[in-house]
């Protein structure tokens, strides 16, 4: 691991304000930010640690545990609850109670006409997703997993 | 010469599918031996013809749409590359109604152009703002924006011209240029549209606005829901060579945090802490990003000055109502058939939109409730659709206009719950600097529901916290918040007995 942040340091190291840019980087390459790279960071960036710490929490976007094999972001703002985005992650959270798809709330995805939306590992788009095509698009995740 | 197919690369087409659809295209021009190039334009917007597939034909550039997997082999059998019929075929897009009765002014190009080609972007008018303003001085640049009327349109509505103006007066070593893309509210996505779908365009703005100011850097901060906004905007920085000069831009990710879209908590995310908002004064206009005077403007507003420095102030101007001047891209969403972006300008009531380019609800029952400028924009009910579209008259109602984003309901939605989700929600992203916002929205949800379960003399209660939050709070998260909450108690109080 040490390695992976010595490189994304070296890359960071010229950059003003390059916390959530490192970030991003580590979760990236490891799935998320290990507790044993935040004192690195504060090495790194003169930062106390409470202060890596705190901006670690205070963004939705960064996680401190390795997720599921893959994750599933359901949208669950207005525009999706027009739609039926509430029974949509209703179903999602209830169908992938175990195994190792793990389900997270978004809040919009800029599909806003064409919900309910759901994100699978970052790049995946669908969009007006029913509980029958989630299903189908679990299924599909699994077997190639 | 081969045959150019345009297949959506816009996140809402991938979505339906527009990789498999390019793919299969692909396959099957190989099949029938013709010779295509496809390129990935962004959207028209029209999204329920997505993904919509055009072809430069000796007729013109035919659309068909929306094209699935399962019916390209017919489409190429009915020689799609000649713009043959099918029952798919739209023929010329720009002359269906719902794009022929808009005004595309700061979208012209969006879902026409190639968004990572700069050469098909200059030949689509493209540059020609930048290359005015190069030859002008920063005070004619500013005074230039200034008369064309441009408010921000990230929602707020404050004048661009005088914010650059306050920039340009500082006197500072370093200067910056931001460009707010944490776009958060649900049914907005107009910046994700430039972003992918004309990049250049944005990216034009931005350096058109440091020769206004005398700034050499630039920040896009662009919310981390939107990896092809970034790649799109990455791949048209990376290819620009030396057409910005001396000027630089870098794209920051963002990382989920809604209150981040209030441009002080973005500037605090920048410089790499927790975004949590910062008191004003001082403005970021005299100490914003690394306590240097900062231009910090949404992207539609940044996207709209190149046009308004080539066509000129006046032609803008001339555009709209009252102090509402030019073109508002409104993005219809929700629960509606035919939802898409509308760029029109202000001065169109709300039902002409929901109804005449919308086409009403999509689930076919009535439209009961309508939220406008995001989750802090309030719930307008039937009898409020003939507000016209103008800052001044949504004010003037207790609404907002915000970013231009229209979600709509039908006569399912329980206005109770849409008021408890407006609460939660600000609880969720409050920064937590402020009192009211961060423990108002928790006692928020707690009243809302025990008004639910039957304790209908809590809902003064509810009204005072409100009021306590609108006066209270810091920024818009918190003060705001009571838009929904009360436009919902106020016009559905039949829900909350």
């Amino acid at each position: 691991m040490l390695n992976t942040l010595n490189a994304i340091f070296a890359k960071h190291r010229h950059q003003p304000g390059a916390l959530l840019p490192i970030l991003h980087d580590i979760q990236h390459e490891l799935g998320y930010v290990p507790d044993l790279a935040v004192p690195e960071i504060a090495k790194e960036l003169n930062l106390s640690r409470a202060e890596v710490h705190g901006v670690l929490t205070y963004y939705h976007h960064f996680r401190q545990s390795p997720p599921g094999k893959h994750v599933v972001h359901v949208c669950c703002a207005e525009a999706c609850q027009a739609n039926g985005s509430e029974a949509l992650a209703n179903h999602a959270a209830t169908r992938l109670l175990s195994g190792d798809i793990k389900m997270e709330p978004v809040y919009c995805l800029g599909l806003c006409s064409i919900g309910p939306a759901i994100q699978i590992d970052e790049l995946k788009l669908h969009a007006r997703v029913t509980p029958e095509k989630f299903d189908k698009l679990m299924q599909e995740l699994e077997v190639r997993s | 010469m081969s045959i150019t197919i345009f297949v959506p690369g816009d996140a809402a087409a991938l979505a339906l599918g527009a990789d498999e659809v390019a793919v299969a295209i692909s396959t099957a021009a190989a099949k029938h031996k013709l010779d295509i190039e496809i390129v990935r334009n962004g959207s028209r917007g029209l999204f329920w013809l997505e993904p919509l597939v055009e072809v430069i034909t000796e007729q013109g550039r035919i659309a068909y749409g929306p094209v699935t997997v399962a019916d390209v082999p017919s489409l190429f059998s009915a020689n799609i590359t000649r713009g043959g019929k099918h029952s798919l075929r739209l023929g010329d897009i720009e002359t269906l109604s719902y794009l022929a009765k808009q005004k595309r002014v700061t979208m012209s190009r969006v879902g026409v152009i190639d968004p990572a080609s700069l050469s098909d972007y200059r030949k689509h008018g493209g540059g020609k703002g930048l290359e005015l303003a190069q030859s002008m001085t920063s005070a004619e640049i500013v005074r230039l924006v200034t008369d064309s009327g441009l408010r921000g349109r990230g929602g707020a509505a404050f004048p661009t011209g005088i914010k650059w103006k306050t920039v340009l007066d500082t006197t500072a070593d370093q200067k910056y240029i931001v460009c707010n893309a944490d776009e958060g509210d649900s049914g907005t996505f107009s910046d994700r549209m430039v972003m992918e779908g004309d990049p250049y365009c944005l990216i034009e703005g931005m350096a058109i606005a440091g020769l206004a100011v005398g700034a050499n850097k630039g920040y896009i901060y662009v919310r981390s829901e939107y990896p092809h906004a970034i790649a799109a905007l990455n791949a048209a920085l990376d290819s620009a060579g030396d057409w910005l000069g001396d000027f630089q831009i870098e794209v920051r990710k963002a990382a989920g945090a809604y209150v981040c879209g209030e441009e002080t908590a973005l500037l605090e995310s920048i410089e790499g802490k927790r975004g949590i908002v910062r008191s004003k004064p001082p403005l970021p206009a005299i100490s914003g990003l690394f306590g240097q005077p900062t231009v910090i403007n949404n992207v539609i507003s940044l996207a709209s000055v190149p046009d308004i420095l080539a066509q000129g102030a006046a032609n803008y101007r001339d555009l709209g109502v009252g102090r509402s001047r030019g073109t508002l891209p409104f993005q219809l969403a929700g629960n509606i058939k035919y939802g898409g972006l509308v760029e029109v300008p202000f001065g169109l009531t709300l039902r002409e939109l929901l109804y005449d380019f919308g086409g009403g609800s999509r689930s076919g029952r009535p439209l009961r409730a309508v939220q406008v400028g995001g989750p802090l924009g309030a719930y307008l009910p039937e009898s409020q659709f003939d507000t016209m579209l103008d800052y001044e008259a949504f004010a003037a109602i207790g609404a907002v206009l915000g970013h231009g984003g229209i979600v709509a309901f039908d006569d399912t939605v329980d206005m109770a719950k849409q008021a408890r989700y407006a609460m939660k929600f600000c609880a969720i992203e409050s920064c937590g600097k402020c009192t009211p916002c961060r423990i108002g929205s928790t006692r928020g949800v707690e009243v809302i529901d025990r008004i639910r379960a039957g304790a209908h003399e809590q809902i003064p209660l509810l009204r005072d916290l409100c009021e306590t939050m609108t006066y209270g709070s810091m920024c818009a998260m918190g003060s705001m918040t009571p838009y929904p909450v009360l436009s919902a108690l106020n016009h559905f109080q039949e829900d909350f007995q």
